[in-house]
């Protein structure tokens, strides 16, 4: 006997109209479905064709890092980019600045209830095209779906697993009276660009966020730096201030920086003007602080301004000793102040 | 961005320095009250006190909006932002200042109390527009720069027909304040307070004008300067006091010619005084009882005045004891003089108001300027041993 195995009619996601509904977040075929056509498509590699809940892959001899971000900007697009390329080039540079090459990345999303589907599917495209020009590819995933109103839009976790080069060993109470402090490029386009965009602030601007992956650049640096860079931070939110400040209490040491060497552009400052905020709190989601041995500083430097990212590096200060780990700065005026951390949420959900 | 870089040329600002450096009289001691927490704001941010000579001193005056709205207008509001059909709109600053008990803005916010922060008084409009079953309610504060805006939301709202808008009104009156310091019994009588000169405010003035300021700069013969609020600004008007002082002068000068004209903003003048009066006394955290020293809704539009609309009592509520706030926006004291700054008190956890806004002495000094004692000290230990 012949029995006709007849298959249901698979009908498109509706990316123009459709929208994220409970039954996308259910287990059933209709999750399915936006896994594969959206996610899958996206992130396209051997790992999530095999379709497993987990993705195995071989561990090269050494040492790890791993980190984890989770991602909740407002609002989600913004000029030079969306929650999905802070996402990828988020965790990616939270592995690179241990000076690690990174190798895999997670991602886990969060979505609500009615979002369109036309902009899920444009946010995984992004993630998957930054991670494919990073080299670092999307291996695992996770998908819920909650009810209007618990979360807004989509929150996205990513995480991220990387292999530390031999004998590098960064560590946040690394600082040393005398060494160097040498920024990647100019600072609080990322904040800048996000505040453009939001509710009742917008305002008309050309600044593009900064979003971008560091890891090559890390990997530049670390060829002709190796141990003497001590440590890397990516200043994120509140900013080279918060950043600078971190690195003093945890290395128990003092900054002294230079205003006029900070580079910064007139477009960014402006807006800092006129909001009322500095811009050394704003937020960076492609920008590195890097401590330097003196003796290594210039030859890192060099390499920074030789690669794409790092064009306009520029070394700002110094390490003092300072029982009270204060950041001070000559200021471009001509007298000293203190950079402090930002009180308060001024700026909330930037990345 | 042009125009504002060249009011912060460190290279012209050395130039003044200098200026200053050569005419101080070394045998004069000169204290200047800055009156604006704009000033205060630029002179700690540019380190403005490094390039100034050891005799010539700034004193930081009460001109920070959140700092001087005393303890009791601000319980009233976080109780009217309890009332389940309020929406009080608020500017962000005012949000993390301590209210009686540990209370705060913030605290009620997260509490479930519907309170917003706004960017402007049209915010607050559209947000009554746009949901006319809440009851919306402007929590208005600031000098004679803030107030115009006020009238022309209460303006716009009228002629919108919005019945669910109205205002808490806390704005102050800035000359009264000077005459209020100037007569008091520190600066007056006991001498504890040396005051010979101030630097005039920058915006404010450029609503009421540098008119307002020449009865007291007469009566108690002190130099006034109406400066802007950029560095260089500031250093000039420093400049152009310790000449009056040299001089034998006391009259009002306007550095801020750029902006300031002698009889201020006429238009802005008028639509302030077709809704506000002044109130016969009003209380500023600090000062105490400033008499004319605040504006009030007029009597025919007490429709859109909040404090009437609720019935809102002002509670007695006292400051901290501990607390020199008070002292500190008198100019009575420097913010370390007060026991808890630094320690109990700091941006992140500030129990007085001056430890909030970032124009607040409290606050500008210990962000900015912090280092300075430390510097100090070890100056001394150097010269000790």
């Amino acid at each position: 006997m012949n029995i006709a195995v007849v298959k249901p009619t698979r009908r498109k996601l509706d990316l123009r109209n459709g929208r994220v509904d409970l039954s996308h977040g259910a287990g059933g075929r209709a999750m399915g479905q936006l896994i594969e056509d959206i996610f899958h498509t996206a992130f396209d590699n051997d790992w999530l064709r095999a379709g497993n809940d987990q993705s195995a892959f071989a561990v090269p001899a050494g040492r790890m890092v791993m980190t984890t971000d989770g991602y909740v900007v407002s609002p989600l697009f913004f000029p030079g980019g969306n929650i999905g390329s802070l996402a990828v080039h988020g965790t990616i540079n939270d592995v690179a600045m241990s000076g690690a090459k990174p190798l895999y990345l997670s991602a886990s999303f969060i979505i609500e209830e009615g979002f369109p589907l036309g902009d899920l599917a444009k946010i995984a495209d992004t993630m998957g095209a930054a991670s494919r020009e990073a080299g670092v590819p999307i291996i695992t995933g996770d998908t819920k779906v909650v009810e209007r109103g618990k979360a807004d839009g989509v929150f996205i976790s990513t995480a991220g697993v990387g292999i530390l080069p031999e004998g590098i060993d960064m560590r946040s109470n690394a600082a040393r009276p005398g060494d160097c402090v040498i920024v990647s490029g100019s600072i609080g386009d990322h904040g800048v660009a996000v505040m453009s965009k939001r509710e009742n602030l917008e305002f008309d601007t050309d600044i593009l966020s900064d979003t971008a992956s560091l890891h090559t650049l890390t990997a530049a640096m670390v060829a002709v730096g190796g141990p003497s860079i001590r440590l890397m931070r990516d200043p994120t939110r509140g900013g080279i201030a918060a950043t600078l400040n971190e690195i003093a209490h945890q290395s128990s040491v003092g900054f002294r920086i230079d205003e006029e060497k900070i580079p910064l552009k007139p477009e960014v400052a402006a807006a800092c003007e006129f909001l009322g905020l500095d811009p050394l709190n704003v937020a960076n989601e492609g920008k590195l602080v890097a401590i330097v041995a003196p003796e290594a500083a210039d030859a890192v430097l060099a390499a920074m301004l030789a690669h794409p990212l790092g064009q306009e590096a520029a070394m700002i200060g110094h390490v003092v000793e300072d029982p009270h780990c204060f950041v001070q700065m000559e200021t471009s005026f001509g007298g000293g102040r203190i950079v402090d951390w930002l009180s308060g949420e001024q700026l909330p959900r930037i990345c | 961005m042009k125009y504002i870089d060249e009011y912060r040329d460190g290279r012209l600002a050395k130039d003044i320095a200098r200026q200053i450096s050569e005419e101080v009289r070394p045998d004069v001691n000169y204290h200047f009250m800055e009156f604006c927490g704009g000033h205060t704001h630029a002179i700690s941010r540019y380190g403005l006190e490094d390039l100034l000579p050891e005799n010539v001193r700034m004193i930081h005056g009460p001109g920070c909006p959140v700092c001087v709205l005393p303890i009791g207008r601000l319980d009233a509001a976080i109780a009217l932002a309890q009332r389940p059909e309020v929406t009080l709109c608020t500017y962000g600053d005012l949000m993390r200042v301590p209210g009686s008990n540990g209370s705060s803005l913030l605290k009620a916010k997260a509490a479930g109390a519907d309170i917003r922060m706004v960017y402007s008084t049209l915010d607050a409009l559209r947000i009554a527009e746009a949901e006319p079953h809440r009851e919306v309610v402007f929590f208005a504060i600031g000098f004679e720069t803030t107030t115009p805006p006020t009238a022309l939301a209460l303006r716009a709202a009228i002629d919108k027909g919005l019945e669910n808008f109205s205002i808490y009104c806390n704005h102050v009156l800035t000359p009264a304040a000077i005459q209020t310091i100037l007569a008091s019994p520190e600066v007056a009588k006991l001498g504890t307070v040396k005051v010979d000169g101030f630097i005039g405010p920058a915006h404010v003035s450029t609503v009421i004008g540098t008119e307002p300021y020449d009865e007291f700069a007469e009566n108690f013969r002190k130099p006034v300067v109406v400066a802007g609020f950029e560095p260089l600004d500031v250093i000039q008007a420093i400049l152009m006091l310790v000449r009056q002082i040299n001089e034998g002068r006391y009259v009002v000068e306007n550095q801020y010619i750029r902006a300031v004209k002698p009889g201020g903003n006429r238009k802005a003048q008028a639509e302030v005084a077709e809704f506000f009066e002044q109130r016969e006394s009003f209380e500023w955290r600090g000062l105490g009882d400033v008499p004319q020293g605040a504006l009030r809704l007029r009597e025919e539009y007490s429709h859109y005045d909040a404090e009437k609309r609720f019935g809102l009592v002002t509670p007695a509520s006292k400051d901290n004891p501990a607390c020199d706030c008070g002292a500190i926006l008198r100019g009575v004291k420097r913010p370390t003089d007060c026991k808890l700054f630094g320690t109990a008190c700091t941006p992140d956890t500030p129990m007085g108001s001056c430890m909030v806004s970032s124009e607040g002495a409290c606050a500008a000094h210990w962000t900015y300027g912090r280092f300075r004692e430390h510097a100090k000290t070890k100056e001394i230990e150097r010269s000790v041993a």
